[in-house]
């Protein structure tokens, strides 16, 4: 017996109706990329512009961490169509990038490094 | 949307194989990439000798190469929506672009690179250049790969071996990608713009 025979016995849809459920949220628009892109762009330029500006450290760092998750937020969910996918890609991704962070923090902090 | 090219495959979790793996190798890279960065901030104020990150970087000149590459991550999902419609012309242009603007910013990270060989950086003259060329050059070899996939995926296209059903090769290229591109967004921020 097939998987697919086998869904169907167990009266579940098709792969494919499965699939195409699972994306039944449109994608974004070529325009919406784009627009998407001119928003990377412009926050690249206002973290520029902090590097340069006299302000306070603490202020600065905690701009540029806002700023940078926002850029990596985009791109992870609408160009990666994590926002769009399945589920389980999310939680493969998240896997591992909670994992580099829990590397990072643990290596930093035992280490007592001044990193920022 | 449907992705044609994975709408026939019948696995059991209803997810094609091979993105199912990119996945797992993207995540399996997180760490890759989390591990250099760590030991890039743990190290870079403990060299005994210079140069040291102040005096070298040219935060101006990176902030073309940043933007180049968030621009390239455009190109790519620009080239995937395109496939997805049916438009093979489409999809050659922004693949090529993409492959373009990924060989600027390789360029731009040889040039770099001399420049601070020329300063006297090293691999091995200080903990600051070990931390920095093995993390930077680690990301610049992953771009260069992702180039020579784009290159390829447009060769093969010309040749008519990509269609609209096919447009999981070119998601499967732009998720390693993107993948490439957040990567220097946080090395960008963490290594450029955080300094000492």
């Amino acid at each position: 017996m097939t998987l697919a025979d086998y869904r169907k016995s167990r009266g579940e849809p098709a792969i494919q109706e499965a699939h195409e459920a699972a994306h039944s949220e449109k994608h974004p628009s070529a325009r919406e990329y784009i627009a998407i892109g001119l928003v990377l762009g412009a926050i690249t330029a206002a973290e520029v512009a902090l590097y340069y500006i006299d302000i306070s450290r603490n202020v600065l760092l905690t701009a540029l961490a806002i700023m940078s998750i926002a850029k990596f937020t985009l791109v992870v969910m609408w160009f990666m169509h994590l926002k769009f996918d399945n589920k389980l890609f999310t939680y493969l991704f998240l896997l591992g990038l909670l994992g580099a962070i829990a590397l990072f923090t643990i290596v930093l902090v035992t280490s007592a490094a001044d990193v920022v | 949307m449907a992705h044609a090219s994975t709408a026939h495959l019948e696995t059991s979790t209803g997810i094609d194989n091979r993105k199912l793996l990119m996945w797992f190798f993207l995540s399996s890279d997180c760490l890759f990439f989390g591990s250099f960065i760590a030991a890039y901030l743990l190290y870079r104020d403990r060299s005994l000798v210079g140069p040291y990150p102040e005096d070298l970087f040219d935060i101006p000149f990176t902030s073309v190469s940043a933007f180049v590459l968030l621009m390239s991550s455009v190109s790519m999902v620009l080239a995937l929506a395109a496939i997805q419609r049916g438009n093979v012309r489409g999809m050659q242009i922004w693949l090529f672009t993409t492959a373009m603007l990924g060989a600027l910013f390789i360029a731009g990270q040889v040039y770099e690179f001399t420049e601070f060989h020329h300063e006297g950086l090293s691999l091995s003259t200080n903990l600051f250049g070990t931390t920095f060329f093995v993390l930077t050059g680690f990301h610049g070899a992953h771009v260069t790969i992702g180039v020579l996939i784009l290159l390829s995926l447009f060769v093969y296209s010309l040749r008519g071996g990509i269609q609209q059903k096919d447009s999981l090769n070119v998601e499967l290229a732009g998720l390693y990608w993107h993948f490439v591109d957040i990567v220097w967004i946080v090395i960008f921020t963490l290594i450029y713009l955080v300094q000492p």
